[in-house]
């Protein structure tokens, strides 16, 4: 009932918001970027620089600048992240059948994801292609995926996301943590504890070891699951299952409860791309690659991923050592796109687990729209795989298959390798080339992350126009900056939001460069204002 | 009337002409060493199998037993010597444990985690070496090697003399006899004894790293002091 009401009020405000940015509602060519004008200031004379300049760990580093003037209103707004530079180059000089245990070293966030796209990539050094891998290596791989996506979202759902979204964006920042839910709703923060742990004991069991195992080798898997394994899983996953439901019922509820406000917050209206199986279902570990407009309307679907160079290109801008990939057929302007939960479950036409396909249903009714393009939805996408996931691992458990001891194939060798997957947070690529004596030449690399670049600047520029202009900034609003950032979980969120205690440090800048203001977030949550030039 | 000595007290009997480390080995008293394998003549260079006999420093894989000796080999002392012995072996190439192939079958990572080694304590040296993968089936990755010459006796009982030490000191490094230097040009093939005895590392066969599973490799499943030297020599991961 509450969602119909506030659906209409939406649709008008989608509406309006359409004919502001010109936006025509018939050709997937046409889409644009409504806070473009803020991506670069027209002059940066006379204006006040704010840096959110979180103090990150090793696997990226983000920062959010904002120019204002001096009325305080917001002229440029941008999101740097700087990650995986010389990433590509570290692994040059390696032998092939260590790239799967190199890269995963080097994310500390979805080590399973790389490990696995690398050895989709050197399958094919090998001479084996997805296809032929032996069944029981593709299942189990498929399950430590599963366990992968499972434990990931649900440490982001539970433990990073949750405190905005049950305590409220500009809630009290001493309790806006997993600390604070654990107090205030103590289920649900044990349940979040409890999925991850599950997601870490699937990995655990299928790769050796909760992080950085070394299972997938190219041609197949160095092991099956034993029996008692295999038994020792079963016991939980359906108390798994249950929780996931419930999960979808929170976010639903949290989301509906206040429809208007999640329907618009940072939301942008894009294109969408990811891997579907080819029935067109929701696919996670091996698929083609389709993208959809923002009406729905295919832009390319079930192409080759061996063939991406032909479908993605990647922009360089100035200001940021992250790229900007777009679909080639529609150019850099147009053709960018996001990936992760909110895409794939656009994209599909169905899930083949039926419990999250019934969820998947209810979400898409949610909206008047073919697809959903509310960036706080991801959430709610996210909590429909976890269901998925947890579906599939049931199903998994029960395949003979993942006790069988075939797991390896070698056929003939080759010198170029693709290995693409959906990772967590997206459609994942490595792309390998090696010399006659085995060794890597060439590699490049784009992750999911980078793949959403794009929206989450037209996001951060969205809020950053909508909630911040013409105001003194504070914690709570600056935070609405990183709510929407977090919306897409990127790589970088783990460095910068890992409980909510991270120092977060801005500084007010005035156009000569000279530090004017500087408010810190200290790591107990304290905020501290202190003149610079001290 | 069989001969003995003391290893820390406790009697252990030997037969002449038999080194410590032999004698100590027959029953079942675990030295840690790097360097010596059973098949080959001792060379006693890396210096872990320093024990003191009769309270002088002596290398247990070279120094013969002689009715009588008071050897002592697990003190306090030792093991800090051994430790930091291990230490200097670590910082002198690049060990990356975590990403490479032989972990878990690797004596230098088991003899570091058997002596508790936890840190490098030595500023590393991060030195440059090349990798050698010109060879259709083997490898060398010269970041690993300590040394211990062991691939150069196997090549030698392979009545090959592939490998050799050249340079002292901070210079030494592993050559392999083929004109160009490198080991397609060389004699050694995929059977022979040398490609398969190195203790870290360094010779690698190509192409089945990361065959045998976590918890399956040689240290994985029993500590250094209980797995057998015969075992120990050539431990890979197929
Ligand atoms: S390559 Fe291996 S066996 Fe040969 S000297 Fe070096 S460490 Fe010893
Ligand atoms: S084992 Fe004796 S010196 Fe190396």
């Amino acid at each position: 009932m509450i969602c119909r009401l506030a659906k209409a009020e939406r649709r008008i405000q989608s509406a309006k918001a359409a004919t502001l940015a010109g936006i025509d509602s018939t050709n997937h060519s046409e889409i644009t970027l409504m806070y473009e004008q803020l991506e670069t200031a027209e002059s940066s004379d006379n204006l006040r620089r704010v840096a959110v300049d979180p103090v990150t760990r090793v696997e990226g580093h983000g920062k959010v600048t904002l120019l204002l003037d001096a009325d305080n209103h917001v002229r440029q707004a941008r999101l740097h992240i700087v990650e995986f530079r010389g990433f590509e180059r570290f692994i040059q000089g390696r032998p092939y059948w260590e790239l799967p245990v190199l890269v995963q070293r080097l994310c500390g966030i979805c080590p399973v994801s790389h490990h696995l796209a690398a050895a989709k990539a050197i399958d094919q050094l090998v001479g084996v292609d997805p296809e032929n891998l032996p069944p029981a290596a593709d299942k189990l791989r498929r399950l430590l995926h599963f366990g992968q996506v499972l434990q990931s979202h649900s440490l982001h759902f539970f433990n990073l996301a949750s405190p905005d979204l049950l305590f409220g964006f500009d809630s009290d920042v001493a309790k806006r943590n997993i600390i604070g839910i654990l107090q205030e709703y103590p289920d649900i923060g044990l349940q979040g504890v409890k999925m991850r742990k599950y997601g870490q004991e699937v990995i655990r069991m299928v790769s050796g070891k909760r992080i950085h195992g070394t299972c997938a080798i190219a041609g197949g898997m160095n092991k099956s699951l034993s029996r008692e394994e295999r038994d020792y899983l079963l016991e939980d996953i359906g108390q798994i299952l249950k929780w996931a439901e419930q999960a979808v019922a929170l976010i639903k509820k949290v989301h509906c409860s206040n429809l208007p406000y999640y329907d618009q917050f940072a939301t942008i209206r894009s294109h969408y791309l990811g891997l579907v199986k080819s029935s067109g279902a929701l696919e996670l570990y091996h698929g083609g690659i389709r993208a959809r407009d923002r009406q729905g309307g295919i832009i390319l679907d079930h192409q080759d991923y061996c063939r991406y160079n032909e479908i993605i290109h990647e922009q360089v801008k100035s200001w940021t050592y992250m790229k900007f990939p777009y679909l080639l057929s529609l150019g850099s302007e147009q053709g960018w796109y996001r990936v992760g939960p909110l895409a794939r479950v656009n994209i599909c036409d169905r899930i083949d687990t039926p419990k999250a396909e019934a969820a998947r249903q209810d979400f898409k009714a949610h909206g008047d729209e073919p697809m959903i393009h509310s960036t706080l939805a991801t959430h709610w996408a996210r909590l429909i795989e976890v269901l998925h996931c947890a579906e599939s691992i049931q199903g998994l458990l029960h395949d003979p298959d993942v006790l069988s001891q075939d797991l390896l194939l070698q056929g003939e060798k080759r010198c170029e390798g693709i290995g693409v997957i959906e990772a967590p947070r997206g459609t994942l690529f490595h792309h390998y080339q090696i010399d006659e004596n085995d060794i890597v030449t060439k590699a490049n690399l784009i992750v999911s992350t980078t793949s959403n670049n794009q929206a989450m600047n037209e996001s951060v520029r969205q809020v950053a126009a909508t909630y911040l202009d013409g105001r003194e900034l504070t914690e709570p609003l600056l935070n609405h900056l990183e709510v929407a950032i977090r919306a897409y979980d990127p790589c970088l969120s783990c460095a910068t939001h890992a409980l909510g205690k991270m120092p977060l440090q801005l500084e007010l800048v005035d156009a000569s460069g000279r530090v004017i203001d500087r408010l810190v977030r200290e790591s107990d949550g304290m905020l501290q204002r202190s003149l610079a030039d001290a | 009337m069989s001969k003995t000595i003391s290893i820390d007290g406790r009697q252990v009997e030997f037969v002449d002409g038999q080194t410590i480390m032999e004698a100590a080995a027959a029953a079942g008293v675990y030295i840690p060493h790097l360097c010596h394998h059973p098949d080959f003549t001792p060379h006693g260079s890396c210096k872990l199998c320093t024990v003191k006999v009769n309270g002088r420093n002596c290398s247990a894989c070279t120094f013969p037993a002689q009715e009588g000796q008071e050897v002592l080999n697990e003190t306090d002392e030792l093991r800090e010597d051994r430790r930091m012995i291990t230490q200097m072996l670590f910082v002198e190439g690049n060990h990356f444990c975590p990403s490479c192939e032989k972990s878990g079958n690797c004596q230098l990572q088991a003899v570091a985690y058997y002596l508790q080694m936890l840190d490098d304590h030595f500023p590393l040296f991060f030195a440059s070496r090349e990798l050698d993968a010109s060879h259709p089936e083997v490898m060398i990755d010269h970041d690993r090697c300590i040394f211990c010459t062991l691939c150069v006796r196997a090549s030698h009982l392979d009545g090959k003399e592939v490998f050799a030490i050249s340079g002292r000191g901070i210079n030494k490094h592993l050559i392999v006899n083929s004109p160009s230097g490198k080991l397609q040009d060389s004699a050694l093939e995929a059977g022979d004894r040398a490609v398969d005895i190195c203790p870290t590392g360094a010779i690698l066969r190509k192409g089945i790293g990361y065959r045998v599973p976590i918890g399956k490799r040689i240290f994985d499943l029993k500590k250094i002091d209980a797995v057998s030297l015969a075992e120990q020599g050539g431990a890979h991961g197929e």
